[in-house]
Parts: structure tokens; sequence; C-alpha cells
């Protein structure tokens, strides 16, 4: 664990950048945190896929996985990749402040 | 009286029934297990059909035949679960109505969820090995390849054992050595994840091995659409692969009975449990073994055999009005073929990922390397299953928990997620 500071605020992360305390996030970092990642402008339905991840994590303990947010959150895997290029479960959770999805073994 | 209704008559179904019974002979309990269907396959066989080094009827038989006197077999479909009034309700409209249900009705292929899987090419030039009509098929399109592009492709996890696409791609690199062809064919794994395997230091073993074998690894790779005209895998972010022959292994879903009664499953119709108790989360009385549940281990027969005793014992302890304190750690152990009359072993549970060393004891069969013995293993694994496993008959020296005696655990104790 180390800490790192965004948007001149000091936050616990992970080695690759995952928030330890979903608490330390707001909306004023996710904006800095999608500039990072490349996303210029969040949009609506950023805002869409950002909150259910919020929601899941405080309600389950793991961020959804990208088949789980086709089906639950209201924009397809298709869309979710258009708006989260790459990998979006992954950098969804980066942007919403919450740890690295556990994912499947 | 008090009853128990198992949904299912697979791996878990069948040995949690079997458990059950011995441990309970009495009349005082009594034990239904619920099926679709009246086919048992052995499910490690599959991998081996498509090779011919198994045959279909090799690898089924009847599920009621597998279970002891004294319980019942109902062949039915499940319409729904209704937790409010502790009942199953069945397609042909019979009520069940049960003091414990256990669910084990394992994991569903959903081949429909992907943009063009089941369109041109299916069956043709695109196949899963992962049911028995599947396997059949790739059989015979395999014994007339002549040559062109192999893709062995994970659409995305969960899946039922996630080593048997990388044996599956192993042990076509043996098969096509030994017909003299593997020079005429390219052999490509493509998964979702970002290594050959989920747990780093087995991923790190296993990708040495497809280097060896010259297969080429492709990761990070969702797979959005399959064109079996043009012969194409097209990922979200709209990377291609071509292939001329793919071996796909579908998404996987819970059973469709679970996305029919409320409260009971998540957004894949699995079923969510306690990882430790096997206790799911939707009632006390309702508890979930096998690749049905949804737990953090991996989906696979070893994981629902080491359940078992502690399902047992737990719903021993519930059906009493006892705490439940018999704990499952996330124990999996899986042989993986490599080919050549070869196989390597994996054994890993919640908290401590796969590593080198000997299973079960300091003298045993080794871990993470390749063998013969372990080849020799996973082929006597089958007559183990029939005649140990279901039964549900204990093992002198092989208890659930994940042994640490033949470890190489120093540097790695806590490294697995």
């Amino acid at each position: 664990m180390t800490t790192r500071t965004i948007a001149g605020r000091t936050v616990r992360v992970d080695d690759e950048g995952f928030f330890e305390d979903p608490g330390q996030w707001d909306e004023e970092l996710a904006a800095e945190l999608a500039r990072e990642a490349g996303i210029t402008e969040l949009t609506d339905r950023h805002w869409q896929v950002i909150r259910y991840m919020r929601k899941e994590y405080a309600e389950k303990g793991t961020g959804p996985t990208v088949r789980a947010l086709g089906k639950s959150s209201g924009v397809s895997v298709k869309e979710l990749y258009e708006l989260f290029p790459k990998g979006p479960a992954k950098l969804a959770a980066k942007i919403a402040g919450i740890p690295k999805p556990r994912g499947c073994v | 009286m008090r009853r128990v209704v198992i949904l299912g008559g697979g791996t878990g179904g069948t040995l949690a029934a079997n458990r059950l019974r011995r441990r309970h002979p009495g009349r005082e309990l009594e034990i239904t297990v619920v099926d679709q269907d009246r086919a048992h396959v052995y499910q490690p066989g599959l991998l081996f059909v498509p090779f011919g080094l198994a045959t279909p009827e090799e690898i089924v038989r009847p599920r009621d035949r597998q279970l002891l006197g004294g319980i019942a077999f109902l062949e039915q479909p499940v319409d729904r679960v209704d937790l409010g009034t502790d009942s199953v309700r069945l397609a042909d409209g019979t009520e069940l109505a049960y003091d414990v249900l256990v669910v084990a009705t394992g994991a569903r292929l959903l081949p429909g969820e992907t943009e063009g899987l089941l369109g041109p090419g299916w069956m043709r030039d695109v196949f899963t090995f992962y049911d028995l009509a599947g396997a059949a098929a790739l059989a015979a399109r395999l014994a007339t390849f002549e040559g062109g592009r192999l893709v062995v492709n994970v659409i995305d996890m969960p899946i039922k054992c996630p080593v048997a696409p990388l044996e599956f791609a192993m042990l076509a690199d043996w098969f096509l050595e030994e017909r003299g062809t593997r020079d005429r064919v390219e052999i490509t794994y493509v998964t979702p994840l970002d290594a050959a395997f989920t747990k780093p230091v087995a991923a790190r073993a296993l990708a040495g091995l497809l280097d060896e074998k010259g297969i080429e690894l492709v990761t990070e790779f969702n797979t959005g659409q399959v064109d079996g005209e043009s012969g194409t895998l097209t990922s979200f972010d709209g990377r291609e692969v071509p292939f001329d022959l793919a071996v796909v292994v579908p998404l996987h879903g819970g059973a469709e009975y679970v996305g029919r009664s409320p409260g009971l499953g998540d957004d894949l119709d699995f079923v969510p449990a306690d990882p430790r108790t096997l206790q799911s989360t939707a009632k006390p009385n309702v508890f979930v073994i096998g690749d049905a549940a949804s737990v953090p281990t991996s989906k696979a027969g070893s994981v629902t055999h080491f359940e078992g005793e502690v399902l047992v014992e737990n719903v021993g302890r519930f059906l009493a009005g006892e705490p439940l304190d018999a704990e499952y750690d996330g124990h999996a152990n899986c042989f993986i073929e490599t080919g050549f009359h070869k196989a390597l072993m994996i054994d890993f549970n919640y908290d401590t990922e796969p590593v080198g060393g000997h299973y079960p004891g300091p003298v045993g069969l080794p871990l993470l390397k390749e063998s013969r013995l372990n080849h020799l293993g996973k082929l006597m694994f089958q007559w183990f299953y029939w005649h140990t496993l279901l039964p549900g008959r204990d093992l002198p020296g092989l208890g659930p928990d994940m042994p640490t005696a033949g470890k190489s655990l120093a540097r790695n104790r806590g490294a697995g997620r």
C-alpha cells in the first residue's frame, strides 16, 4: 500500500493505483482520475457506470465484472468499452475510487 | 421427519446426497435429488474426447445409479424455488417442501450471449468441448484438420475448470505432432485474463509451457463477436484474431430456474454463499455446493469434492439447531494435462496461491512440474470419481483442507488472492 496526491489531496492507493478507501473519493477526484486515463470529459453515461460501481461495492464488497455491468448497470458491454476503453471494469473501478475488482479464479 | 431437497444430480448433488445418507442412515431424514435428465457426465473426460482418447459413452452413467439406497430421484426440470414457503416447484407442477435445500445445479453454457457464436460456422469451424455434443463433433473435425490457424478462446470468466482450455491447447500440440501435421498449424491461446492463468506463480509456469510448445498467447482479449464465415474473433476494443478452427469456451451462467426464483441468485444466476460455511446469503436453510455457488474459488470438481464434507457437516448442524462451525478453506486441486503423457498438478486455496513442492506431503506428486506420474494420476482419477468420490467415501490422509507439508511456501505465503 502507498499514498499519492490527486488534485492536491492525499489518498491511499494500491500498487496499481486503485483506492484502498472509497471514503476518500469524491466527484472532483473522479474527473482528475479520468483525465489521467485519457478520458477528457465524464458524461452522464460515465457517471451512471461510476455510481453503479460504487453502489455494488458498498453492497457486495467487490466491484462488478464487465459482464455483470453489462447486465445490470443499464449500459451495454459494447458501450462500456467505448466509455472506458480496454478494461471497463478495472478502469471504471479506478475512477470510481473503489479497490480493484477481485474477478474470478 | 426432516426433508432435504437437493437440486442437481451431478458431482456436488450426488456426493452431498450420499454423504448425508451415510451420516444420517435413519428414517428421520428424507433425501430427494432432482435433476432435469438422467445423464451424469464425468466432465473431466470431455477434454479427452476431441482427441479420440475417450468416447462419449465411456464418460456417461445414469444419475440415479450413483445414488445410495434410500435416496429418492426425480427426473424433472425445476421451475422455481420459493424461499418464502420453503418449497420447490417442478416443471410438472409438483411442489416439494423442504427443511433444507441444497443447490447443486452447476453452471450452464451460454453460447447465445456472444454475438455470432451460434451463427454460420458453429459446429463446422467453431466448436466447444464443454459439452458432449460439441466434444464429439470437434473430434470428427480434428480428425480431418489438415492445417491452418487453431485458436483456443475463453470468452470470459467465470468458467468451469479454468485450466481445461490450456490443457486443450497443449494436448492439441501433442495430437498434431503425433499426426505429423504440427508444422502446418499455428496454435493461439486467446484469454480475457492478463496472463495464462488467474494465479501469478502458476500463470508464469503455464506461460513458460505454452512458449516451449510454440503456442502463441494473446491476453486481455474480451471477445465481443465471433464470425464463423470469415473466421475472425473480434474483441470489444476492436482487435481481431483470425482462425480456421476456433475452440471456444462460451460464457457461463447458473441454472435458469435460479433467475426465476426471487432473491436466490446474482446477476449471472449463481447463488451467493458464505465462502467458509457454504450457507447461502439468501436464507439460512439454503446451502450451495459446486459450480452453482458464487464463492471466490475455481469452479472445479475438486472444489466440489472438498466442499462436500463441510456442506454435509453444516447441514447436519443446521438441522440440529447448532452453530455452523465446519469451514471450507477454498481448497482446489487440479491435474493439468500437458501432452506427451505428462501432466502437472496445482493445489491452492482462498489464501495460498498454487506453488511448487509435492502433494499431499514431502513424498508425493510433484506440484507445478510436468511428470508422467501426474498424467497417470489424471487417468486413474476417473475410477476414483465413480467409486470413491461420488459414493462419498473418505480417503485416508486426504481431508478437505489444503495440505502444506510438501510445499515451497516460504516466499509465497499469503500471495494468493
